[in-house]
C-alpha cells in the first residue's frame, strides 16, 4: 500500500477503526482477519507491522481482489469456517464490522478467543443517540451513513450496542484488555468516561479480548 | 472421419517411443506403490522460459487426465494450441518471461513417459497390462527425480487442475521442502464414489470392445477405437455443466431440418460428442486411460496419513491457492474447500477462492478472466516474499 492510499485511510472517517485496531497488532504477529473484505486491514497491517496475515471473506469478490493483490485470504464464512482452524493458532483473531453480520456471534466471538491469543473485534453501536432519535422520532429502522441499508437488504442482522458487547464478554468469561470508542468523524471518545457515555456518543467501538485472567497480563 | 486420422494415429504411436518434446531417460529403478518397480523409466518433458541463476524461479505444471506436456507449444499430433497456452506464455499469468514453466507427462501416460505402451524391456513389446498400476504418488516420485536431474532443488510453484490437481496435493504432502506455492485448481484430495463411477463406465467401455483384445491390441495391430471414444463421450458430458450445454447446442437439430426418426446424430449434441470421441482416440492409448483413471480412483491422500487430511500438511511452509468453480459438478467447491479446511487445521498459510462461471469442470481450462486474476496475482505475491523480481 502507498503512502497516499495510506493517507486515504486515515482521513476517510469509515475506516479509522482500521486504524485503531493497526495501532493493538503487535509488529511481526500472526493475524487472522475474520470479514476482511478485499484485504484493506491485512494490507496496512502486512506493509506497517509486517504481520503474517491471513483472511476470511465472504464475498467472492473481495476474496478475489485480495488474493490478486497478494494476500492469504480464503472465501469463507465466520459462522462455518472459523471451527476449522487449531487453538491459539495466531497472536490475533481480528473481527472488524462484521460481528452484527454474523448468525451466531456469541458462537463467533467464542471462536476468536480458542483461535486467537487475543481477539480484536469493532463493531457499530446500535446504542448511538442518533440511532435512538430515529427511532423515537419515526418509528421506523434507523439508516445512517454508517449503516446506509434498509431493513429488508441489510447484511447486517444481529445489533448491539456497546453494553449488549460488554454482556457478552462477561458471558463468554473475556477479559476486555483495552477498548476505544469513536465519534461518527474519527475521532476518540475519552478512555475513562463512563459506559453510559460510549454508549450514547459512540459510533463504533473497538474491543481487545483475551480468554486469560487480568491478573496474568 | 477425417482423411489425416490414419496418420494421426500411427503419429501419437510415434510419440510413446519417440517424443516430440525433451525426454528425460534414467535406467535407475522407480519403486512403486503397487510393491512392483519400474527398470528403468523416461519421462518426456517441455520447458519454456529460462532458469534463473539459482534455479529459483521454476513451476511445474501437473497436467489432467487428457492433457500432455504440450502445455503451451502446438500439439505435435493434433497441430493445435497447447492445452493452457491462455495461462503459460509470455506475459500470461504463468509469465514465462519471468518463471520458468516444466510439464512432465505423467508416468502411464502416452506422450513419451513410461506408459502401458512403452516398450517392456523384459519382452521388447509394448508392456500393455504388465505394467504395474501407477498410482498418483508413482506419478510424483517420478518428478521429483526428474526436478533433481534439473538441478533445481525447490520449485518456486506446482500447479494443476483436476488429476493435475491432486498431483500438486501429492507434491505438497511428500515433498514440503521442495514446493514454495502450490496452486490446486478444481480437485479433490480424494476421489469420490461418483467419479469412480463415472471413470468405471468409460473403462468398461475400452473393455468391453472386442478389439482392446484382452489389452494386448498393440500386438494385434489393433486398436478399441469405439470403446475408447465412448468412454471420452461419457466422460465430456462431466467435464460440462447442463446450462452450458444447453446454452450451446440447446435441442438443435445438426445439419437437418427434421428428426429422422432413426438414430443417426439428429442432435447437435450428438455430433459435438461423436467428434470428441473420434478425435481424441486418434491422439490417446485405450490403456493408458484405463491406468490414468485408476490412479485418480486410488487417490486418497488423507488415508496415506491416518485417514487425517490435515496431517498430510502439517508443518508445511508452502503457500497454497485453492481455486474451484461455481459449476464444476465433477470436483466440486466442497471438496475443494475440505482441502482449505485441512490446511486451516494444519497451520498452512492459504488462499481459497471459488470462481463463478458457468463452464463446468473444464473452465479451469478456459478463458477465464478471474481465474487468470487469481493465479497471476498469487503467483505475484508469493515472488514478493520468495525475494525475486515480481
Amino acid at each position: 500500500m502507498n503512502q497516499m492510499e495510506l493517507a486515504t485511510m486515515a482521513a476517510d472517517p469509515e475506516r479509522v477503526d482500521l486504524r485503531v485496531i493497526a495501532s493493538f497488532v503487535a509488529p511481526g504477529s500472526r493475524v487472522l482477519d475474520v470479514g476482511c473484505g478485499d484485504g484493506a486491514l491485512l494490507k496496512l497491517l502486512e506493509s506497517e507491522k509486517g504481520v503474517d496475515g491471513r483472511g476470511i471473506e465472504l464475498s467472492q469478490s473481495g476474496v478475489n481482489q485480495a488474493v490478486a493483490e497478494g494476500l492469504s485470504v480464503i472465501q469463507g464464512d465466520a459462522d462455518r469456517d472459523l471451527a476449522t482452524y487449531p487453538d491459539a493458532a495466531f497472536d490475533f483473531a481480528i473481527l472488524s464490522q462484521t460481528l452484527q453480520a454474523t448468525h451466531n456471534p456469541r458462537t463467533v466471538v467464542e471462536d476468536l478467543l480458542r483461535i486467537g491469543k487475543r481477539a480484536i473485534v469493532s463493531f457499530p453501536n446500535f446504542g448511538h443517540w442518533r440511532i435512538r432519535m430515529q427511532f423515537m422520532s419515526y418509528g421506523r429502522m434507523p439508516i445512517t451513513s454508517n449503516l446506509p441499508y434498509s431493513w429488508y437488504d441489510t447484511p447486517n442482522i444481529h445489533f448491539c450496542t456497546i453494553k449488549d458487547f460488554l454482556t457478552l464478554t462477561r458471558e463468554v468469561e473475556a477479559t476486555i484488555e483495552d477498548a476505544v470508542c469513536l465519534y461518527g468523524d474519527g475521532r476518540r471518545l475519552t478512555q475513562n468516561a463512563p459506559w453510559t457515555i460510549w454508549n450514547l456518543l459512540g459510533e463504533q467501538a473497538v474491543f481487545v479480548l483475551s480468554r486469560r485472567p487480568p491478573n496474568t497480563l | 472421419m477425417d482423411a489425416g486420422a490414419p496418420n494421426h494415429a500411427s503419429a501419437a504411436a510415434q510419440q510413446a517411443e519417440c517424443p516430440s518434446s525433451l525426454c528425460m531417460r534414467l535406467a535407475e529403478t522407480l519403486p512403486l506403490d503397487a510393491g512392483d518397480a519400474l527398470a528403468g523409466f523416461q519421462l518426456a518433458y517441455q520447458m519454456y522460459g529460462e532458469l534463473n541463476a539459482d534455479k529459483s524461479n521454476a513451476i511445474l505444471v501437473c497436467h489432467a487426465l487428457t492433457g500432455d506436456q504440450h502445455v503451451a507449444n502446438e500439439h505435435p499430433v493434433t497441430g493445435k494450441p497447447g492445452w493452457w497456452s491462455l495461462m503459460v506464455g509470455p506475459g500470461r499469468p504463468v509469465d514465462t518471461d519471468r518463471y520458468c514453466v516444466i510439464c512432465a507427462n505423467v508416468l502411464a501416460g502416452c506422450m513419451g513417459s513410461t506408459g502401458p505402451a512403452s516398450k517392456n524391456p523384459a519382452t521388447g513389446g509394448p508392456y500393455a497390462l504388465d505394467l504395474p498400476v501407477i498410482t498418483i504418488r508413482d506419478m510424483v516420485r517420478a518428478q521429483a527425480r526428474l526436478i533433481d536431474e534439473l538441478g533445481i532443488e525447490k520449485l518456486f510453484a506446482v500447479m494443476g487442475g483436476s488429476m493435475g490437481g491432486m498431483q500438486v496435493l501429492q507434491w505438497a504432502a511428500s515433498y514440503p521442502e521442495r514446493v514454495f506455492a502450490a496452486i490446486p485448481i478444481a480437485t479433490a484430495a480424494r476421489h469420490t464414489s461418483q467419479n469412480i463411477g463415472f471413470n468405471e463406465v468409460g473403462r468398461q467401455a475400452v473393455m468391453a470392445d472386442p478389439d482392446w483384445c484382452g489389452g494386448q491390441y498393440l500386438a494385434e495391430g489393433k486398436s478399441p477405437r469405439k470403446g475408447l471414444a465412448v468412454a471420452r463421450m461419457a466422460a465430456h458430458i462431466t467435464y460440462l455443466s447442463e446450462s452450458a450445454l444447453h446454452t450451446k447446442f440447446g435441442r438443435h437439430l445438426q445439419d437437418r431440418e427434421a428428426l429422422t426418426f432413426g438414430f443417426d446424430a439428429d442432435f447437435q449434441i450428438e455430433s459435438y460428442l461423436r467428434h470428441q470421441g473420434m478425435t481424441f482416440v486418434e491422439r490417446f492409448d485405450a490403456n493408458s486411460y484405463l491406468y490414468l483413471t485408476r490412479a485418480m480412483d486410488y487417490f486418497d491422500l488423507g488415508k496415506d496419513y491416518g485417514g487425517r487430511l490435515a496431517e498430510a500438511f502439517r508443518g508445511s511452509s508452502s503457500r497454497f491457492c485453492v481455486i474451484s468453480f461455481t459449476s464444476d459438478w465433477l470436483f466440486p467447491t466442497s471438496e475443494n474447500r475440505s482441502i482449505v479446511h485441512s490446511l486451516n487445521a494444519s497451520g498452512a498459510n492459504v488462499s481459497f477462492v471459488e470462481i463463478d462461471s458457468d463452464r463446468g469442470h473444464d473452465s479451469f481450462l478456459l478463458d477465464e478472466p478471474e481465474l487468470f486474476r487469481t493465479v497471476s496475482g498469487f503467483l505475484r505475491g508469493a515472488a514478493r516474499v520468495r525475494g525475486f523480481a515480481a
